[in-house]
């Protein structure tokens, strides 16, 4: 059996070798032809694999690869539309600079308000010299409560920020104004419309004229540049909580 | 012999010469390679059998090729190119599988 397998593959090679063998017979020469179509076909066709590229994809596929497309497409658009709403919202928060120019403008008010920075602008010194230190703390209240009426902004007497919470007496024949002893003649800086300012101290009847009934000289000078820069530093309160508020304060004034 | 040089130097004009393939052919050229080599080795395997035939040879070469060629383009007519490109494939693939089993036999007894 194995042995008749043997022969018969040897037969089959002998066949094989004669079929091959360079003889230029009807059936060579049109097997060379054919193979040689195949194998132009073959080398052809693989090259056009592996170029690959949608122009030899059928038409189904490329029927899928556009579905992919524009589901991709999609999908992207959705993504353009949303990254633009957030900028845009990012840029609306942009348009807070204003909001944050506002609040930076109400932080320089209440810093001077609260005596934390240095102020100048026009405004007027007054000078009191009273040799016979007649001027009691009454008094300089009442200054300050005239300048304040008259309008000034930033009011410094001696080296003391005049803030919200400032205070005068007497102690030992010394004026004191918020625990500061202040020397004399006491300087009182105001800035304010100095021409307003001005006449609300000279008024007939003011303050001016009640310091000389005191025995004092008060002089007030007009500027056109005060500088104010005595500072207070603000005590944390103890007892006074801010009442929350929900909604934003709205500056309503 | 002389086929099997007709295929390297068909192989080897594909390569140089770098054709493009027109683009209504390009759906039938993969099928058609696949019928050309299941009728090639056909032929090897009528060789071997001792009735190989250059008329058979001829005939079943170009017909395979054409009508694997025929098939594919009704199925891209009816819209179902691709299944019966595979299903034309599969078939050619068995067919080239027992034929080149056939010549396995032949050639080693086993």
């Amino acid at each position: 059996m194995a042995a008749e397998d043997r022969e018969g593959a040897r037969s089959a090679w002998r066949r094989l070798a004669r079929a091959g063998s360079p003889r230029a017979t009807r059936a060579q020469v049109l097997g060379a032809i054919l193979t040689l179509a195949l194998g132009f076909a073959i080398a052809t066709q693989v090259q056009q694999t592996q170029e690959g590229g949608l122009d030899q994809m059928r038409q189904d596929d490329l029927v899928r690869v556009l579905d992919d497309v524009s589901q991709r497409s999609a999908r992207l658009d959705l993504q353009v539309r949303d990254l633009q709403g957030q900028r845009d919202r990012l840029g609306a928060g942009a348009g807070s600079q204003e909001a944050i120019d506002q609040a930076r403008q109400r932080l320089d008010a209440l810093r001077l308000l609260g005596g934390t920075a240095p102020a100048q602008g026009p405004g007027i010194r007054i000078t009191i010299d009273d040799p016979g230190s007649a001027v009691l703390a009454a008094q300089l209240l009442d200054v300050l409560q005239e300048l304040r009426d008259a309008g000034s902004e930033v009011v410094q007497v001696g080296a003391v920020r005049m803030v919200a919470s400032s205070w005068f007496t007497d102690r030992d024949g010394s004026l004191v104004a918020d625990g500061a002893t202040l020397t004399r003649p006491v300087v009182i800086l105001a800035i304010g419309d100095p021409q307003t300012m001005a006449s609300a101290m000279t008024i007939p009847g003011g303050i001016v004229e009640t310091l000389r009934r005191l025995g004092a000289t008060a002089r007030v000078e007009q500027l056109t540049s005060v500088r104010v820069d005595a500072l207070s530093s603000p005590t944390t309160p103890r007892y006074a909580q801010p009442v929350p508020q929900s909604p934003p304060p709205t500056t309503s004034r | 012999m002389i086929p099997a040089l007709g295929l390297l130097a068909g192989i080897v004009a594909g390569l140089l010469l770098h054709p493009t393939v027109p683009l209504g052919l390009q759906p039938y050229l993969p099928i058609a390679v696949i019928a050309a080599l299941d009728a090639v080795f056909g032929g090897v395997r009528a060789v071997l059998d001792g009735i190989f035939d250059d008329r058979v040879f001829v005939v079943s070469f170009l017909s395979n090729v054409v009508v694997a060629a025929f098939i594919v383009f009704l199925g891209d007519q009816l819209g179902v190119g691709t299944q019966l490109s595979t299903g034309v494939v599969v078939v050619l693939g068995v067919r080239i599988f027992s034929n080149v089993a056939s010549i396995r036999r032949h050639l080693f007894g086993s």
